[in-house]
This record gives structure tokens, sequence and C-alpha cells, in this order.
């Protein structure tokens, strides 16, 4: 078989993403996790809201690195691997990206130093104020890079000046037609992921009967923050979808499966075998009418189709298709926990019932597995399109080596899977530790036994108070 | 001023202030085989471990900055290099994650050690090589992509110069940071990397000279050399007081000079580059004012690089502050 760069280098992109997005989307709602628990402890001094933070500031910190590592790998392949789209799109990519680190990255960098190592060297108030400098920072990147990808989605505000995109707009390219729907998608995509990362946790503790107050009170936060959030996520995904079909309704048709030119009464298909072959669904189950209700808001309203568009221009339309119902099916999945905590909580058996807690900590992962379900159906459905409808991705590749390309590919699958094996070990090690003591944390507070700079401090202290008594004690014998 | 001049400014900037933050910082993995494992390790490893993130930023920030200024070089020069570029982010993975793993590991604490201290050096071998091969010239028709013009003598020369130019920042960095034997294993190292850097300087300076018509022509024609003479006239003052200060005699208040010095010395050498190269991003094929990108984008990015550059600077040193005098020996924080 030949060898191709395109494919090796789409591969080699979409693989390098995936990975990355994963720590994304925990450190994003971790971070804000964090600093509404040291924001609670300041006001309430409930010692548990700092164990919590205290706890969960060691997985944010290796989860953050993962994410920073991942991340510079990716601000180079644009142009190591795609150079001529580096060229033809840099005037407005690049400086979305350039405020991203300007506006992001430093922050985030600059002060995690404080946040992690700085527990004792500023005052409780500064380092609430870096932890929320951190939190603002990871909100802000998400801003930027989902600019940059939803302008590559839904593009506008621009003109083409010798094959070259130049800006006419920064605003209509920033605020683009799916910019806002899929920002606020994402952002809640990662409140949802850490919730449900540290509710599981939390209903392993319980399950394992350790560390029980702790778990109690982070398993009851996160329940009611998933009851608000998770009704709200799958209300903001029903509207990205109608923007979708305005905008991209060949994506559309390959999420449903909808393959006839122009279709109304669409049903609901609950399981098909899209088969892009006989351009037909193979097993197709579906309530009918029940698509055209959720897609246009009426009951027979009509959808553009598959077959609308030539063959090349279709995406993959299987795994679009499934990845949209596995986000989706997690989706509703969160709903009903969330939906059974609180009628659990009700019945004051929240922390009691054993089948619920084991469903909880099953749910882990769910977040990051619905975020990438849904970053696939995003980019494997705009396919085979870079920029929708203007630039197609075979056209923009370098012009590399085959061979070099497979060998870097290969490089990165064998480090990125030993260091995801990595990850998961010392997660486990950490959850395996539990929190902190409380008798620990007062320790460290009160500034006594506390390790660190604290502890030259007090020593300090001591001495000049023992040099003082000297000096009394020699003015008393005078 | 031209917007394209002042955006090459921001991007030498850049890069400055990459090579002179993860400099040290990946100097310290460069040292890391000179210092005990356990204790002194865990020392060196500290210094770093609260600065590492946002010293490698610059890296982030001069990548975007040559995106979102010069789209066309930063297309070609990365694609261009494409394996030693893939091969600096593998190394720079790898050291990167040593950093929270390694504090938290019992039994698999070598292989973290490795993995910071080769990942670093190989981190700063790649980035001499680029810089050599950049300062060579690539070829300029597609086959360059396929041939291996980036491993040539003189590349591999610049990639150790640089290796040990960094091992230098980071052993003037330890001599601030330390007390004890750390110290003056610090300030020993520093004086046989002072030496070493040094001549290498020279070496790559002569060996430019002579190989790059260009490059000679704009040192030499003229009165040139004596315009520019104050460049490796001034190397060589920072190096001698670099020298002093490292054999004086351990006095508090004197600490950080060395590590200013050493700063000095890779300024000097830094622009000593950028007079030769000026005004090229790729030597002989593509200049800045050529890859810019359109004024609407310049523009665009104008206040942003005016308001937070600036307060970048101004909270990265907040950050060094916090963290302050010596390293000390014991966990912090978290
Ligand atoms: C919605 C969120 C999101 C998405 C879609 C992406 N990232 Fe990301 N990225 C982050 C959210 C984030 C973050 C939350 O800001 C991270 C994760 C952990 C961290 O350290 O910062 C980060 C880190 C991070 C870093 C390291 C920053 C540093 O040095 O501190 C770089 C260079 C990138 N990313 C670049 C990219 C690129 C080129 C992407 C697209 C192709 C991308 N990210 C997708
Ligand atoms: C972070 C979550 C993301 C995931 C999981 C993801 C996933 C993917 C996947 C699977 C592909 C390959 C599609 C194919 O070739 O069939 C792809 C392509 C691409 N994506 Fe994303 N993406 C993400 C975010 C982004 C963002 C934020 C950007 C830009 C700012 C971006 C830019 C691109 C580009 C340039 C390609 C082109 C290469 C290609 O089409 O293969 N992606 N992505
Ligand atoms: C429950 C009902 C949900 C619906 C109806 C829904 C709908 C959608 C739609 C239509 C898209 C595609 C947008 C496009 O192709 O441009 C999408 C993307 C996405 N979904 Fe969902 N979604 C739901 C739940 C979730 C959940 C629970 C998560 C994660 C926790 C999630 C994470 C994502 C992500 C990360 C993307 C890609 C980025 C983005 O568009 O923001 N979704 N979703």
């Amino acid at each position: 078989m030949d060898l191709d760069v395109a494919i090796l280098s789409r591969i080699q992109f979409a693989f390098t993403v995936s990975f990355h997005i994963i720590f994304p989307s925990i450190t994003i709602g971790l971070a804000t996790l964090i600093a509404i628990w040291e924001g609670l402890w300041l006001k309430t001094h409930n010692p548990y809201y700092l164990q919590l933070a205290k706890f969960w500031i060691k997985p944010f910190a290796i989860t953050f690195g993962m994410g920073v590592v991942s991340g510079i790998v990716l601000s180079y392949e644009f142009g190591t691997n795609f150079s001529k789209f580096s060229e033809m799109t840099g005037a407005i990519l690049g400086p979305l990206m350039a405020y991203e680190v300007l506006t992001a990255f430093f922050m985030e960098a600059g002060f995690l130093g404080v946040m992690l190592f700085g527990w004792q060297r500023v005052g409780r108030k500064l380092h609430f104020f870096s932890t929320l400098i951190v939190m603002l920072g990871t909100w802000f990147s998400a801003f930027w890079i989902i600019a940059a990808n939803s302008w590559m989605q839904t593009p506008a505000g621009y003109k083409i000046v010798d094959g070259r995109f130049e800006v006419e707009s920064w605003m209509a390219i920033i605020f683009n037609p799916s910019m806002p729907y899929r920002l606020t998608h994402m952002v809640v995509a990662s409140f949802i992921t850490a919730i449900f990362v540290v509710a599981g946790i939390c209903a392993y503790y319980l399950l394992k009967k350790q560390n029980l107050p702790f778990a109690k009170k982070g398993l009851s936060m996160c329940m009611w923050f998933a009851l608000v959030l998770t009704p709200i996520q799958a209300w903001i995904g029903d509207m990205h979808g109608l923007n979708v079909q305005e905008h991209q309704p060949t994506k559309l048709a390959a999420m449903e499966g909808i393959w006839h030119e122009k279709e109304a009464n669409v049903p609901l298909l609950l399981f098909a075998m899209p088969n892009m072959e006989t351009e037909s669904n193979d097993y197709q189950v579906g309530i009918p009418n029940l698509g055209s209700l959720i897609l246009t808001h009426s009951w027979d309203g009509e959808v553009q189709g598959l077959k609308a568009v030539p063959p090349e221009d279709r995406p993959n339309v299987p795994l679009v298709f499934w990845s949209f119902r596995i986000m989706v099916g997690i989706g509703f999945g969160m709903i009903a926990i969330a939906v059974l905590a609180l009628l659990l909580r009700r019945k004051d058996r929240l922390f009691e019932n054993k089948p619920f807690l084991a469903l909880v900590s099953l749910f882990t992962p769910a977040g990051v597995i619905a975020v990438l379900a849904g970053w696939y159906v995003v980019e494997i459905g705009r396919q085979p399109w870079i920029v929708y409808n203007l630039i197609r991705t075979s056209e923009i590749v370098s012009p590399l080596l085959a061979e070099r390309v497979l060998f870097t590919l290969i490089v990165f699958v064998v480090i990125y899977t030993l260091l995801l094996g990595v990850y998961l070990y010392f997660m486990r090690k950490l959850i395996k530790k539990g929190p902190p003591s409380m008798a620990a944390l007062e320790q460290q507070l009160i500034g006594m036994k506390a390790p660190g700079y604290a502890l030259a401090w007090v020593k300090l202290l001591q001495e000049s108070d023992t040099q003082n008594k000297q000096i009394r004690n020699k003015e008393g014998e005078q | 001023m031209d917007l394209a001049f002042f955006y090459f400014l921001v991007l030498g900037f850049a890069i400055f202030m990459y090579v002179l933050l993860d400099g040290f910082d990946l100097g310290i993995g460069i040292l890391y085989p000179w210092f005990n494992q356990g204790d002194e390790r865990d020392h060196l490893m500290r210094s770093i471990s609260h600065v590492w993130d946002g010293n490698e930023t610059w890296l982030v920030f001069g990548g975007v900055i040559l995106f979102a200024a010069f789209p066309e070089a930063y297309g070609d020069i990365l694609s261009i290099f494409y394996l030693p570029i893939m091969l600096m982010l593998f190394a720079l993975i790898f050291r990167g994650v040593a950093f929270e793993y390694r504090f938290k590991s019992d039994t698999s604490r070598p292989y973290w050690d490795l993995a910071f201290s080769s990942g670093s050096a190989i981190a700063a071998f790649c980035q001499g090589l680029l810089l050599g091969s950049l300062v060579q010239g690539v070829p300029s028709d597609t086959s360059s992509l396929s041939s291996l013009h980036w491993l040539t003598p003189f590349s591999i020369l610049t990639g150790f110069s640089v290796m040990a130019g960094y091992a230098l920042l980071a052993a003037c960095y330890l001599f601030m940071k330390s007390r004890g034997r750390i110290q003056q294993h610090a300030a020993r190292l520093g004086k046989r990397l002072l030496i070493i850097t040094v001549l290498a300087m020279i070496a790559v300076s002569l060996w430019t000279v002579i190989n790059e018509v260009e490059i000679r022509d704009r040192w030499f024609s003229d009165y040139n050399f004596l315009l520019l003479s104050p460049l490796p006239l001034l190397s060589l003052v920072a190096a001698f007081f670099l020298w002093k200060e490292l054999s004086a005699h351990q006095d508090h208040s004197r600490e950080s000079r060395p590590f200013w010095c050493a700063s000095a010395l890779f300024l000097l050498g830094f622009a000593g580059l950028v007079v030769g190269l000026f005004p090229y991003l790729i030597p002989r094929q593509l200049t800045f004012m050529d890859a810019a990108s359109p004024d609407s984008s310049l523009l665009f990015l104008l206040p942003g690089v005016c308001i937070f550059v600036p307060l970048i600077c101004a909270y990265t040193i907040w950050g060094y502050r916090v963290f302050a005098g010596k390293v000390e020996d014991y966990q912090e924080g978290y």
C-alpha cells in the first residue's frame, strides 16, 4: 500500500489533538471547582472545603502538566504538517492563537506556580486570587481556540486575496455563527466532565467506606451542580444542532443518518448502520417524525439529506452517526444520574445506595468520552473541508516524506500510550492515598510544624523571642 | 515605525526570553548527571518546578507570533525542519511530565531522572541544530523536505554549543538559588562551562564568517566592523566579569551577578546573530517584510502585544519574587 502523507498527517493530528483534549476538558472544570472550594473555605472556614481543594489540586497538577506538554505539540503541528494551511489562514488564525497565548497561557503558567507551590509563601487571599486567575486562564484559552476552530467550521468576516485569507471584520471572525454555541457547549462540557470525575471518586470512597465526611461533601455538591448543568447542556446541544443544520447541513445529515436529498417526516434513529456504499441505512430502528420535531421543531419539517451533495463531499457517515449517539447517550445518562441523586437525597439514601454509587463511579470517565465523541462529530462531520466549503483538507498538507510522518506518528502513539498509562497509574496512586488529614491541614494553617517557608519564619520569630527574653532578663538583673 | 519591523522585534524578544528562561531550565537537566542522585537532584528539580511552565510558554509565544505575523515563514520553517522539531517536541514532552511524576514516584524515580535529563539535553541540542542549519540557509526547492540538510558538522557544532550555553546559564542560576556544596559545585561547573561556551562562540563565529559570504560582507565590508566591534568586545568583557564573579568569595548580595553576566553574554551573542541574518527569516530566501501578514492582522494584534507583553513581564517578575531566595530542602506547597 502506498503511504499517503495527507492521510498520515491527518491521523497524526487527530491522534495528538484527541490526546490533548482529554486533559483540558478535566482542567477547565477542575480549576473552577477548586476555585469554588477555596472561595467557600475562605468564606465559611469549613475545613472540608479546604480538604477538597487541597486534595484535588494534586490530580489537577498532573492533569495540567499533561495538557501543557501535549498542547505545545499542537501549536507547532499546524506548521509542520499543514504548512499551506498555515500560510493561507495564518492572517486569521494566527492572531487568534496569539491572543490565546497572551491572555491565557501566560496567565495560567504565571499563576500556577503560586497556586501549586505558594501556600506558605503568600497570604490566603492572594493564593485564592492566583487560583482564580488560573481558572480564568483556562476559560480564556477555551474562548480563543474555540473561536479559531469555529471560524474554520463556519467562516465569516474574511476576504480572499491572492488565494490567502484576509480580514474584513474581526468581530465577525471571532463571533462567527457557530462560535457562541460551540463555546458554551464546550465550557459546560468541561464543567460536567470534572464534576463527574470528582463525583465518581467520591462515590468510590463511599463504597469503600473511606474518608466519609470528605466524600459526602464532594458527592453532594457535585450532584447539585450536575442537576443544574446537565439539562442545560442538553438544551445548548439542541440549539447547537439547529445551528449545524443551518450552516453545515451535510454534517447534520450524517449525524442523523438521513440520505434522501430532501426528507420530511424524519424519524429519530435509535439504531442504524449507515452504509456509504448503498447510500442508505441497514438495520434501521427509529421513532417516526421525532427527528423532524427535534431538528425543525415542527412535526413534518423538511431536512436536507446526504445525497444533496456528491459523494466526495460527504464525511464518513458511520463515524459521525455513532459518535453523536455516544455523546447524546452519555448526556442523557448523566441527566438520569442527577435526577436519581435528587430522589435519593429526598429519601436520605444518597450516600448509602450501593448500586447508585457504583453507577456514579462507573461514570468517572464518561465526560471525557462524551467530549471526545462530540469533537469527532464536529471534526469528522466537516470533512472533506478544513475551512468549510472553501479549502479541502487534502489540498493543504505539507509536502513531507511519508516515511517521516509515519515515523513520528508511530512515536506519538508509543509515547502517548505510555504517558496515558503513567497518568492513570499516578491518578490511582493519589486516589488510594486519599485526602490530607485534617490534623495535617490544621498544622499547615497555623504555621507550626508546617513544612516550608512558614517553618523558617516561625523559627526566626522564636529566635528573636528568646533574644528578647535574654535582653529582658539581663535588664532584670541590672 | 513599520509594523512588520515591530513584529520582527517582538519575535526577537520572544526568542530571546525563551532562550534565557528555558535556557537555564533546560540547562538544569543537562547538569543533572553531575549532581548526586537523591537529595541534590531533588534540589535541582525544586529550583525550577514552579517556573518551567511559564518558561516554556515563551516557546509557544514565539511560535504563534511567527504564525500570526509571518505565516509564510511559519509554514516553511516548520515543515522544512520537520524531524528536528518533532524530536525537540518529543524531548520536551518527556522532561515536562517528569516534573509532576518524579516527586510522586517511589520505585520509578531513576526513570524520571533519565527522562528529565535526556529530554532536556536533546531538546537543547535540537534547538542548536535548528539554529545552525538556519544560519547555513536551506535549499530553496521542495527537495529540501526529503534531504537531511539540517544535519551537518556545523549544525552539530551549534547543537553542542547551545547545550553548553544553557548549562552555563543553569550553573549561574544554581549559584544564585543554592547554598553549600551545590553552590560551590555550580561555581566550578560554571567556570568550566564558561570556557567551553566562549570557545564555542568563537568557533561558530569564525566558521560562519569563513563560510557564509553574506554574513562576512555584513561584518567586514566598509566600516561595519568598527561599528559592530562592540558586540564581540563586550562579550569578552561579560565573560571576564562572569569568571570573576564565579571565583569571588561568596557574598550574599552578589550571588545573582553571575546570572546577569551570563544573560548579557547571551544577549550579545543573540544580537550578533541577528546582525548577520537581518532582514531574513530564512537566509537568502524570505525576508520578514515579504513574509508579513496583511496590516489588518498586524494591527489587530498590536494592542494585545502592547498591553499584555508588559503585563506578562510584570507578573512573571512577581512570580520569581514570591519564590525568591534559596531553594529549601523540603517539599513546599500543594
Ligand atoms: C476548550 C479547550 C481547549 C481546546 C479545544 C484546545 N486547548 Fe490547548 N489547552 C487548553 C484548552 C484547550 C487549556 C485548558 O488552556 C490547557 C490545558 C491544560 C493546560 O495546561 O492549559 C491547554 C494547553 C495548551 C498549550 C500549552 C500552554 C502552556 O504552555 O501553558 C498549548 C500550546 C495548546 N493548548 C494549544 C492548543 C491547540 C493548538 C489546540 C487546537 C488544535 C488546542 N490547544 C485545543
Ligand atoms: C480539542 C478537541 C478536538 C478534537 C478531539 C479534534 C479532533 C479532530 C479530528 C478527529 C480530526 C481529523 C478529521 C479527519 O481528518 O477526518 C481533526 C482535524 C483537524 N482539526 Fe480538530 N479536533 C479538536 C479541536 C480542534 C481545534 C480547537 C482546532 C483549531 C483551532 C482544530 C483544527 C483541526 C485541523 C486544522 C484539522 C485538520 C486536519 C484534518 O482535517 O485531519 N481541531 N480534528
Ligand atoms: C444531551 C444532549 C446533547 C446534545 C443534544 C448535544 C449536541 C451536540 C451537537 C449537535 C454537537 C455538534 C456540533 C457541531 O457539529 O458543530 C455537539 C458537539 C459537542 N458536544 Fe454535545 N450534546 C449533548 C451532550 C453533550 C455532553 C453531555 C457532553 C460532554 C460532557 C458534550 C460534549 C460535546 C463536545 C465537547 C462537542 C464538540 C465541541 C462543541 O461543539 O462545543 N455534549 N453536541
